[in-house]
């Protein structure tokens, strides 16, 4: 069956169809990570999105459960230029994901970037184009869109039960591994729906607050909660996260025009002069002007990859150093972190309780 | 600076370029006179000198460096660079190491240090014990894997699975290793391999460039591998354990700044991962890298050698990136070794631990397949040659199941092909993205590859042209370097220049086409850019600096066949194409091109064609009134003999349009002629009466069409019969007489004329008696022209360009036609120890992998260094064993006689004893192989170490006869082994008359350079 994806500009790309049949929406966006193709479509910052793999095959080496990066796919629809079954068309096809193979991935690249990421309808079989764009027209567009509530837990779960330090996770969209990350630095890890009450989180020894889909800007309660938390706990934000902590600490956050999706963004950390190789998934940034909090830039195009408060006991990273998909360079900041933590700080809150 | 090789040629002259532009006074030292790095306009000062201890010494004791680079040039460098650091050179001159320190390059090398760093960061090799003896050989578990320290192409090493194997593998090895150690490890054979191209600063950050997969498993060397980037196979995260575990590996070995290339076995079920290897320096494999990604490897890793750090060094293909930004690809990448097993009958087919192939060719596609397809296609495998993995369906044993299902998917739907005429426009792209030629669609049907071409195009299938960015579209970049694939939209790339010019390259190395013609390319394409044109260059080969996307204005890497180089041609719609200077590979094209109505610029193709046409050539001869020996044409064994018969004893019998001499014998009867014939195959044989004790002659001219100028007459060391490519060579020619010489250029200049050629012209010519005979004829660039351009310092390829753009050869204001001041001899380098079994005898079959040039006041200095340089330094003194065939008897007494009164010690087979003896020459009495007893044959001689020059013409080659076995004894020994009398006088007068020389730069030995640079 062959299949279409519809730009908002009214630009057609063709393909066969090798996923799940019919109609879905979303912002079209590339990743040129060569790897890990079930990691993209399964973590859910993808939410709302239609992701182009500019790898030139994707599915050679079949699908795993220990590759799911949640329990679900979260991608829109997925563009290939060349998909290789039958394992990884079959899985795609089961969780309802259209995805088209055949596709001029290339030059649907370069209009994103030219032109930046835009709204995209992916078509299989037959379907009346006319009602697809006005379908199309009525897709919000992911500026002021958020997300997180489609993706976060709805309630609490133990990740890990035993640590050296117990983590709170603020969950809006986490990846496991960043989960995996946290416990394997020995940290004891909850995780907790996007709507919890700061007071629940300060009572641990540091809270992390996730990845996740979306605007950070309408993040109006998150946002709230983190600035509640200040101060009061050392927090880590990964991604979403860090633009959360960036608007609750005053700064701003823009839209990029096609964002930073790969596994070879080079990150500057400023202090050491040291280079990240790192794995970025961001379609919106922190806004920097001179801001002395900036710890980590991108080499790539200068924009904010973290921010450091020590007088809060906050950082925050835009990239994401828990990998998955990705290299690993950075993995070792999550365990310094968790290394950091005073274990001491819930039994002093809980007698201060008292 | 020191280099090695084609690969090396690339990393070097990248690395000097980026030095010099930031403001180093380079200094570069190789033996080869075909590379580019050695050209006078590329380093401050160049030394073409032998790349020994005493050759590089005598250069940093000369120029003082402050730093000594030996990263970028291969395995000889490295090797180089230690005993430079062992014998206290460096330390003396106050020469600092840069790229990778003493320690690191021994960390990376010996085995057990190597073992060390890896299990000092929690990773394995695999289990193995370093041998230095056979004693030691107690308790090792086959199969096993043996692996001789230092050594080049893991040369002399080995897969065994017998006891007896082992024993033999493991003394051979010990013999090759520079430090008599060999390894024997846990076999691994099976095992999937993986390679990582790793870079680091001097402040510890690592990136990966590419990521290699081998489609052959181990037990096959990674150079004789097909090979695919980025890998396919792994899931991200078995991929970013290799990544770690090559961060750690760098980290751990010490390599301090610059490139390493680091190899993994990888179990295919459990995911068990070994290091195998680690180069601590730029490798063949990074020259791969480099062209795969984009990435100048070489580049980078000169400018983190002198301090810079990777997110200071802009990607040249962005200009906005740094080169911390890893490469992504959004195409695939398949390198096909190209072998040249047809050359040495008697060596196995069979490929192994040490390395076979003589040159790679690389295909970029937008699937595995078109890759693969791409790059199969481009070896240019003569008909019939005999070469592991020949066509798409022989598959190796042991290949991954994911390659084997790409692979036979294409197979069947080329099956399901029957009739052209029912494919549809969908039909026909879905089977050219699949990666087949018209070629290959065509044969399925039936139909020729043009007829096929024609319905293609008739549906409006073409090619389109993507870019190689190395960050897969993320970044705009103004990438030159282009690749065509099929039902994509074309990324057009404007033309700034308003002429253009496309330069057919020379494809993958193989023997008779090296890098020679790629020198040529490449300053083909340098020229025409200085006259105002752009360049567009078409090659397939990684190796090389023509595909440097630095090198042309627009690079397209491509097969170098018809279907392609017209794809290339249409959309570039050039003022002309370049066939001159890519040796046979663009000559083969030449008529589609001009078919297709393009202009062949310079000598037209008609010439060509009568040159390589004996016939017409003939008729032209007589007409010019110029001598060649007689001959005839056969098409059998019967007629081959008529025409032996009448044109009269010996002949020499070679196919026609051939490369490299390919089965050319010389025949002595009747019985050998009829022989020889039935070796070859059906196509149509010359056969030429051969001028005994001829001298041999080459020529290299310069030609608008009407006046010639005779750049550079060269004399062969060894006479007629001996390949011209195999053969030392000496400028000025040393026994031509002036009147003589005269002669010779006369009728080269008649010659250029009646061929009219406009640009370069190669004669083969000999002088017997007085009688001067025109060999061969090429109007066209030929190995010899990097050579004669630097040994007299014209530039005979800008010279050429500039004649095929109409230029008057007078208005190129070159210097008068007068033979050099300086002698300069090139000698040529075989792979002979890579094919235990086939016979290291000089022969018309040219059989030379590479060349080396030596220059210096007189012959005799000049022929030693050069011997030197090919890696078979002259003794001065001790044991030298004379056998020679009864022909050369009496020619052998006077060789005999100046080494025995050097000091040797003259020992000969019976029949040469007798006659040196009958001389009155002291002489001692050792037995032939096949009369010996009891350890006192020669062979027995040169494996002890007892005998130091082996002097040996044969009575007939072939397999098992005493002469092959003496030759084989003498190269495994690595004792300099001399097959003709020709050779054996140079030799030896060059042990008489050596003189001890200055080492002196060819800018300084050439003032014209000045000039043509």
């Amino acid at each position: 069956m062959s299949g279409l994806l519809l730009l908002e500009d009214g630009s057609r790309y063709s393909g066969e169809s090798v996923g799940a049949p019919g109609i879905s929406y979303g912002e079209a966006v590339f990743t040129t990570s060569m790897t890990g193709y079930q990691e993209t479509v399964t973590d859910p910052s993808y939410t709302g999105q239609i992701i182009c793999f500019t790898a030139p095959m994707v599915g050679n080496y079949g699908v795993g459960p220990e590759r799911c990066e949640s329990d679900r796919a979260h991608a829109s629809g997925v563009l290939m230029r060349e998909a290789r079954g039958p394992q990884w068309t079959r899985w795609l096809a089961e969780r309802h994901i259209p995805a088209l193979s055949g596709v001029d991935t290339r030059s649907l690249v370069l209009q994103l970037r030219e032109r930046g990421a835009m709204r995209a309808a992916l078509v299989t079989g037959q379907a009346a184009l006319d009602e697809v764009m006005a379908g199309l027209s009525g897709f919000p567009s992911m500026a002021g869109t958020a997300l997180v509530d489609r993706v976060s837990t709805p309630a609490p779960f133990v990740h890990a039960r035993s640590g050296r330090a117990r983590v709170a996770v603020l969950d809006l969209g986490c990846k496991r591994s960043l989960l995996g990350c946290l416990a394997r630095a020995g940290a004891a890890v909850t995780v907790f729906p996007h709507r919890v009450e700061a007071a629940r989180l300060a009572r641990y020894d540091g809270v992390v607050l996730s990845n996740g889909p979306g605007d950070p800007a309408p993040l109006l309660h998150e946002i709230e909660t983190v600035r509640a938390l200040l101060g009061q706990v050392p927090v880590l934000g990964i991604c979403l996260g860090h633009q959360l902590l960036a608007l609750a600490t005053g700064r701003q956050t823009f839209k990029l025009p096609f964002g930073h999706r790969g596994a070879n963004h080079p990150v500057l950390a400023r202090r050491s002069g040291r280079v990240l190789v790192t794995s970025q998934n961001h379609g919106f940034a922190v806004a920097a002007d001179d801001d002395p909090a900036v710890s980590h830039i991108s080499l790539y195009d200068g924009t904010v990859e973290g921010i450091e408060l020590p007088e809060l006991e906050a950082l925050s990273y835009q990239f994401h150093p828990e990998a998955g998909p990705g290299p690993h360079d950075a993995r070792s900041s999550i365990a310094a972190w968790v290394d950091a933590l005073r274990p001491t700080r819930r039994r002093q809150a809980l007698a201060q309780a008292a | 600076m020191i280099g090695q090789a084609c690969e090396f040629d690339y990393a070097g002259s990248q690395a000097l370029k980026v030095l010099r532009a930031d403001g180093f006074r380079t200094i570069v030292v190789n033996s080869n006179p075909a590379t580019i790095m050695t050209d006078p306009g590329f380093a401050d000062a160049t030394y073409i000198e032998p790349l020994d201890l005493d050759g590089v010494a005598d250069v940093l004791g000369r120029e003082r460096p402050d730093a000594l680079l030996p990263t970028v040039g291969g395995q000889t460098a490295l090797n180089l660079a230690l005993e430079l650091d062992e014998a206290g050179v460096l330390e003396t001159l106050d020469v600092e190491l840069i790229g990778a320190s003493v320690d690191a390059i021994r960390r990376a090398e010996d085995r057990e240090l190597f073992r060390d760093a890896v299990e000092s960061v929690g990773l394995r090799v695999p289990a193995s014990r370093i041998v230095g003896h056979l004693s030691e050989l107690e308790g090792v578990s086959l199969p096993a894997v043996v692996r001789p320290a230092f050594t080049l192409g893991g040369h002399g090493g080995g897969f065994v699975e017998t006891r007896a194997a082992l024993e033999r593998q493991v003394e051979t090895g010990i013999f090759e290793s520079r430090i008599g150690q060999v390894l024997v490890e846990e076999s691994v054979r099976g095992w999937d391999e993986f390679e990582l191209e790793v870079i680091r600063d001097r402040r510890d950050n690592v990136v990966v460039v590419c990521s290699i997969e081998n489609l052959d498993p181990m037990g096959v060397h990674t150079g004789d591998s097909v090979t695919v980037a980025p890998q396919m196979t792994l899931s991200d995260d078995a991929y970013q354990q290799l990544r770690d575990a090559a961060a750690a590996v760098i980290r751990a070995v010490g390599v301090e700044t610059g490139g390493s290339n680091i190899q993994f076995a990888r179990n295919r079920e459990t995911g068990e991962l070994r290091v195998i290897e680690m180069n601590p320096r730029v490798s063949r494999s990074s020259a791969l890298a480099s062209k795969a990604t984009g990435y100048p490897i070489a580049k980078v890793a000169a400018k983190l050698a002198v301090g810079y750090t990777l997110d200071e060094i802009p990607n040249d293909l962005t200009g906005t990136t740094p080169a911390s930004f890893e490469p992504t690809l959004d195409y695939v990448v398949v390198k096909f070794p190209r072998f040249a097993f047809e050359k040495f009958p008697g060596s196995e087919l069979a490929l192994g631990t040490q390395m076979k192939s003589v040159g790679e060719a690389m295909g970029i596609g937008r699937t595995f397949a078109e890759a693969f397809l791409k790059a199969m296609r481009s070896r240019e495998l003569d008909a019939g040659s005999p070469t592991p993995w020949p066509r798409l369906v022989s598959i190796p044993d042991g290949v991954h199941s994911w390659f084997v299902r790409e692979l036979e998917s294409v197979s069947a739907a080329l099956q399901r092909v029957t009739c052209v005429e029912d494919l549809v426009s969908d039909d026909w792209l879905a089977l050219k993205r699949l990666g087949l030629s018209d070629a290959e669609i065509g044969e399925q049907c039936g139909l020729t590859e043009q007829e096929t071409r024609r319905k293609r195009r008739a549906w409006g299938v073409l090619p389109s042209f993507r870019r190689v960015d190395s960050c897969a579209g993320e970044v705009e970049a103004a990438s030159n370097y282009l690749y065509s694939t099929w039902g994509e939209a074309d990324e057009a790339l404007p033309r700034s220049e308003p002429r253009r010019v496309v330069i057919l390259g020379s494809g993958p190395n193989r023997i008779g086409q090296g890098i020679e013609f790629d020198y040529c390319c490449v300053h083909a394409a340098q020229s025409f850019r200085e006259l105002g044109y752009e360049a567009v260059m078409v090659n397939c080969n990684p190796e090389t600096v023509s595909t440097d996307y630095d090198t042309s204005d627009r690079l397209y890497f491509e097969p170098l066949q018809e279907e392609e180089v017209l794809a290339v041609c249409e959309r570039e719609r050039p003022d002309g194409v370049v066939i001159q200077f890519g040796g046979q590979t663009p000559l083969r094209l030449a008529r589609a091109v001009e078919e297709a109505g393009y202009e062949v610029l310079g000598t037209p193709y008609g010439s060509i064609e009568v040159a390589e046409d004996r016939g017409r050539f003939g008729e032209l001869l007589q007409r010019l009134n110029v001598r060649c020996p007689e001959w005839g044409v056969a098409n059998d064994a019967r007629q081959a003999a008529t025409v032996a018969d009448r044109i009269g004893y010996p002949v020499l019998v070679r196919p026609s349009f051939v490369l490299g001499g390919r089965s050319m014998r010389v025949c002595y009867s009747r019985r050998e002629v009829e022989a020889a014939m039935r070796l070859g195959s059906e196509v149509p044989t010359l056969i030429d009466r051969f001028l005994e004790h001829a001298l041999e002659i080459d020529v290299d001219a310069l030609s608008d069409g009407r006046e010639t100028y005779v750049a550079a007459i060269m004399q062969h060391v060894e006479e007629a019969g001996v390949h011209s490519g195999d053969s030392s060579c000496v400028l000025p020619p040393q026994s031509l007489r002036p009147d003589q010489a005269h002669e010779v250029a006369a009728i080269v200049r008649r010659l250029a004329r009646g061929l009219g050629v406009v640009g370069l012209l190669n004669v083969q010519l000999a002088v017997s008696g007085d009688a001067v005979f025109v060999l061969e004829a090429n109007p066209r660039a030929s190995r010899t022209v990097p050579f004669a351009s630097k040994a007299t310092g014209v530039n005979l390829v800008a010279a050429a360009c500039r004649l095929a753009t109409g230029r008057r050869l007078r208005s190129l204001g070159l210097p008068a036609e007068r033979p050099p001041d300086r002698v300069s001899v090139k000698a040529a380098v075989f792979p002979f120890a890579r094919f235990p079994g086939s016979d290291p005898v000089l022969g018309p079959e040219m059989r030379s992998t590479g060349e080396v040039m030596a220059s210096a006041a007189d012959f005799p200095t000049a022929f030693g260094k050069a011997e030197r340089a090919a890696g078979r330094p002259l003794p001065s003194t001790g044991t030298a064993f004379i056998s020679v065939r009864d022909a050369d008897k009496d020619a052998a007494v006077p060789i005999a006689a100046v080494l025995a009164g050097l000091g040797f010690r003259v020992v000969a087979t019976a029949g040469t004893a007798g006659a040196l003896a009958r001389a009155g020459l002291a002489v001692e009495r050792v037995e032939k192989v096949s009369e010996a007893a009891g350890g006192r044959s020669v062979l027995d001689l040169i494996r002890r170490g007892q005998c130091d020059l082996v002097v040996n013409t044969p009575q007939g080659s072939g397999a098992r006869t005493d002469g092959h076995r003496i030759r084989e004894a003498a190269l495994a020994a690595r004792i300099p082994c001399i097959t003709t009398i020709e050779g054996s006088s140079a030799a030896v007068a060059a042990i008489a008359g050596s003189q001890s020389e200055v080492a002196v730069s060819l800018q300084e030995g050439i003032p014209s350079y000045a000039q043509t640079a």
